[in-house]
């Protein structure tokens, strides 16, 4: 990776704009994979040899130079970045194929080219130090995300939902840009390495949370959660798989980051992370199961996720506060191997949830059913990543919760009650979180694919070309080699967080490499009595000795599909349970007396989120504020020159009383 | 071990359960190996699927029926080594009889019928409900004995003193009423219901037929004698000298030591024989309370199980106290 290099492949994006519309997704990736081996090499070095000089690679030219740095953290999110990037292009073909007929190639150039552009952004905040070009790395991935988002812009939901997504990710931004002027305040650098200096000399409690908050806001830790179940559906598929996959967790590479810096406090930073990731993850599979739109129930459940993973990242930071190795190695190394896994599962459940979109136009569950019997590959990999993300062994989302859980039980053995209670609470919430899951994800994948459709639609499975399998299979496969090999993955990543904090890894590494080693055996044995059960089951089961018949009707047969179980009927008991929690949006229209021309009657039922009815209040109040602040501007000359006057009175005034 | 014993504890449960609540209404009641006599029928007997349903009802019942023995390889017996015992194996455990309701959820959903929907849905909650309650028994006794792995947890656990019986006791109940909720039994569930309206279980399992209903049934009398197994873990005296004398093997030996881990020939005999009468009151308990218990109503059944979780929250309370008074 040298000057031309990194050069060329920013100036080779600018192609994609250009070249002829028949090439131009070859060509995309074909510069996509450039920048993929580009960075995955120097990338893959630094996680081998996490303890190594850090690699920085400087671009410049006439205008001044930037520094491209690798160290084995930003190695870490760039493979998982690049992997991801990768799928969700190979995915996009198929996905976007139908849309030919009514779009331009100009917005098919865009979207390519804001895809491509995203992947650099990403990749740059992951690599940038200096606080400007970081910065403007963090700016440059909003927008080009926000014209993803926009492929489908003549719907207004998806318009409203882009912008409602840009200005969110600004007040992130603001965020981080006080923070990082507050170190360049005292320390006189404007960046990362400005800040390590803020944090060896500040107290570390307030800065931490303002970043905590700026990197929140992308990262979607509840009450800052609220654009992305609106932007994760709006978006086309493949870059919903991307921004729940790789892009959010930007925000939490961003924290994890900081956490590298934080010397003082850091008891107290973990206790209050967790408290927000429990909430977070409690929160955002409530949410979920009460969904009905296939995608937005995906959504909420990476809420949950970034609750876990937050829950890992607070326990390690809870362990530097407490000098514990073990609760820091336990603690980072499942929040983060919870990163990687939740970037493979999730873009595959989404890619399955786009398949089901492109063959019956609709997401809302309530009008699906039996899908299983049409697209029976996309149903079996959609259990595949269910099974994976509600951490059911073998797969890899169990082994990064049975990290998080290891690390609870051993905080438990503190000397304080207080850390023997919190850890306590947070193993009853990762249970329940792991119910919930179970809930969520069985009605998911059983409402969605199993039975029979609950209305009359077309489903069009050659909208849904075999192309479009490869990427969700090539998912699945690391999903298995991660849930049956973790050692694997596990000792690159622990090496890497013994590098970042500064501990040595191996005393505690050792004996859970052998645990993980038996866990693995457990899961080929599982597989083994599956197989083997079902070998049994096929040589017991002739062929003559099987009859089909009808569903078992309880003595009535003109049962109709209608009359199955739905998604807010499956969610009812759960939703009663759990009403305080929930918000609804019930939107009836009568007929009036009154009406000249009277139109159906209608009924719906939406679940909301609190935090956006709370949120939608604020900005209320402050748009009555505004309007009346906005009398001033009569759009009179002489006015205004009264206001310019009555300012500089003002500051002589208050210079005179020496305030200023 | 562990393993051999609850398999051929399992012969005897349902039987003996079915026997138990006959005596009580007043009946003869059918010989006790007679729920395997109808599994072995039914594994002959051929299948009909309904035209919904797809492979996931098919391939539902193995994995379930897998799920169980897996987590039973986990589990160890009084004394001896469990085969696949590590730390945290409890996790794992429960995570797998988890994946084990999964699939079967999936199968009952499969049929699209919406009285095995309300099955499913019920089932879901319910085991929602019932995890945090096994985690927190689990959490406390880690707690209080120091140790994830079950095989230490309960080896550790019998020499912790007087404070042992209580914490047993709340243990051994919380463990008993996890076990009638995750086998549908009485005060959650009714399997003697006729109402579809108002099963679970039965309800979830009304489209399966033949081999597959077998794997089921199995099931559940494996889950039956898994759980008997786990609180006789808790009951089943061990040898204190000869454990002592292990660990100290176990200094020397490292992790192969575990392997010898194995009482003196009497003691064995001894365990094996306390361990069939726990399985059998355990079996009797449970027949009994399905005879004069009756059934909680549908809407109270959230309440009685999160009960569950504030229960082992006390024991949670109680072991904080024991182990911070024994710190001061």
């Amino acid at each position: 990776m040298d000057n031309i290099a990194i050069f060329a492949s920013v100036i080779l994006t600018f192609f994609i704009l250009v070249v002829p519309s028949g090439i131009r997704y070859i060509y995309t990736l074909g510069v996509t994979i450039f920048i993929i081996l580009l960075t995955s090499v120097p990338a893959a070095e630094a996680l081998v040899h996490p303890a190594g000089p850090v690699q920085t690679f400087i671009a410049g030219g006439f205008l001044g130079t930037i520094a491209f740095t690798i160290d084995s953290l930003s190695a870490f999110f760039i493979l998982v970045t690049n992997f991801t990037v990768l799928t969700g292009l190979l995915y996009s073909n198929g996905y976007l194929e139908s849309y030919r007929l009514t779009k331009t190639p100009a917005q098919f150039a865009l979207h390519y080219f804001s895809y491509s552009w995203l992947h650099l952004s990403m990749l740059s905040v992951l690599m940038l130090r200096d606080g400007t070009s970081f910065l403007i790395a963090w700016e440059l991935m909003a927008v080009s995300s926000f014209m993803l988002i926009l492929f489908e812009a003549e719907k207004r939901t998806t318009l409203k939902t882009a912008v409602n997504y840009l200005i969110q990710m600004h007040v992130g931004l603001v965020l981080l840009i006080i923070g990082f002027l507050l170190a360049e305040v005292s320390t006189g650098h404007f960046g990362f390495d400005g800040l390590q200096l803020y944090f060896a000399s500040h107290p570390n409690l307030p800065i931490f949370f303002l970043f905590f908050a700026g990197f929140a806001v992308k990262a979607g830790f509840v009450p800052f959660h609220t654009w992305l179940p609106e932007a994760h559906p709006a978006a086309p598929s493949h870059v919903s798989g991307v921004m729940s996959g790789v892009m959010i967790k930007m925000g939490i590479f961003g924290i994890v980051r900081i956490l590298t810096f934080v010397q003082s406090d850091a008891y107290l930073i973990g206790i209050i992370m967790m408290i927000i990731a429990t909430l977070t993850g409690l929160y955002g599979i409530m949410m979920s199961i009460v969904q009905t739109d296939l995608k937005k129930l995906l959504a909420y459940s990476t809420i949950e996720n970034v609750g876990i993973i937050g829950m890992g990242l607070g326990m390690g930071a809870l362990g530097m506060g407490a000098h514990s190795p073990v609760l820091m190695i336990l603690g980072f190394g499942g929040g983060l191997f919870h990163v990687l896994n939740h970037s493979l599962f999730k873009s595959l459940l989404f890619y399955c949830a786009g398949s089901v979109y492109k063959a019956t136009h609709t997401r809302n569950i309530e009008q699906l059913g039996g899908l299983i019997h049409r697209m029976p590959r996309t149903a079996a990999l959609f259990l595949f990543g269910s099974m994976a993300i509600c951490a059911m062994p073998p797969l890899n989302g169990f082994i990064s919760e049975i990290l998080i859980y290891y690390g609870l039980f051993a905080g438990m053995q503190a000397s304080t009650v207080f850390q023997t209670m919190s850890m306590m609470m947070s193993i009853i919430a990762l249970a329940l979180i792991g119910g919930l899951a179970l809930f969520g994800f069985s009605k998911a994948f059983g409402l969605t694919f199993l039975g029979s459709s609950r209305s009359e639609i077309h489903v069009d499975v050659n909208a849904v070309s075999p192309a479009m399998l490869f990427p969700k299979l090539l998912i699945a496969s690391v999903i298995l080699l991660i849930g049956l090999a973790p050692v694997l993955f596990l000792l690159p990543l622990f090496g890497m967080i013994g590098a970042q904090f500064q501990l040595n890894p191996e005393p505690i590494v050792l004996p859970l490499v052998h645990t993980l080693s038996k866990m693995s055996l457990m899961g080929i044995i599982f597989i083994l009595v599956v197989v083997a059960m079902m070998i049994l089951r096929k040589a017991v089961m002739k062929p003559g000795k099987v009859v089909y018949g009808p569903t078992w009707g309880c003595g009535y047969t003109a049962g109709t599909s209608r009359q199955q179980y739905t998604a807010t009927s499956y969610a009812s008991n759960f939703a009663e349970l759990a009403n305080p929690v929930f918000a609804k949006k019930i939107e009836y229209r009568d007929i009036h007396e009154e009406d000249i021309f009277p139109a159906k009657r209608s009924f719906t039922l939406r679940p909301a989120d609190v935090f956006r009815t709370v949120l939608t209040k604020i900005t209320d109040y402050s748009m009555l504020a505004l309007k009346k602040i906005a009398r001033l501007q009569t759009g009179n000359i002489q006015h205004y020159i009264l206001y310019a006057f009555v300012f500089m009175l003002i500051i002589f005034i208050l210079l005179y009383l020496n305030i200023l | 071990m562990g393993f051999l014993l609850a398999i051929v504890t399992a012969v005897f449960f349902p039987g003996l359960i079915l026997r138990i609540k006959s005596i009580a209404s007043g009946r003869k009641g059918p010989g006790i190996l007679q729920p395997w006599k109808n599994i072995l029928v039914l594994l002959r007997k051929g299948s009909v699927f309904s035209t919904t349903t797809s492979y996931i009802f098919q391939i539902a019942p193995a994995i379930y029926l897998s799920t169980i023995i897996c987590a039973m390889l986990l589990l160890p017996f009084p004394g001896m080594p469990s085969l696949f015992g590590f730390n945290g194996d409890f996790v794992l455990f429960a995570y797998l009889l988890a994946l084990g309701k999964f699939m079967f959820i999936l199968g009952a959903l499969d049929t699209g019928s919406s009285f095995e929907g309300m099955g499913a849905n019920r089932e879901a909650l319910y085991s929602m409900l019932a995890e945090p309650a096994f985690f927190i028994l689990f959490g406390t006794l880690a707690l209080l004995t120091g140790h994830t792995s079950m095989q230490q947890i309960f080896e550790s656990f019998q020499f912790t003193g007087h404070n042992a019986f209580i914490i047993g006791f709340i243990a051994v109940y919380l463990l008993i009423q996890i076990a009638m909720i995750e086998n549908s039994r009485m005060p959650v569930d009714d399997p003697k219901t006729h109402l579809e309206l108002t099963m679970i279980h039965e309800v979830m399992i009304l489209d399966h037929s033949g081999f597959d209903l077998a794997l089921i049934q199995i099931g559940t009398a494996l889950k039956f004698a898994m759980y008997g197994l786990l609180i006789a873990n808790f009951l089943v005296p061990v040898d204190g000298g000869q454990l002592i004398a292990n660990s100290e093997q176990l200094l020397m030996n490292g992790e192969k030591g575990m392997l010898h881990n194995v009482g003196s020939g009497w003691m064995v005999v001894m365990q094996v024989g306390v361990y069939f009468m726990i399985q059998a009151v355990f079996a009797s308990l449970i027949g009994l309370m399905e005879s004069f218990r009756a059934r909680k109503k549908l809407v109270r059944n959230p309440q009685f199980i999160v009960t569950l979780s504030s229960i082992a929250l006390v024991a949670f309370i109680l072991v904080l106290l024991i182990t911070f008074k024994m710190v001061d």
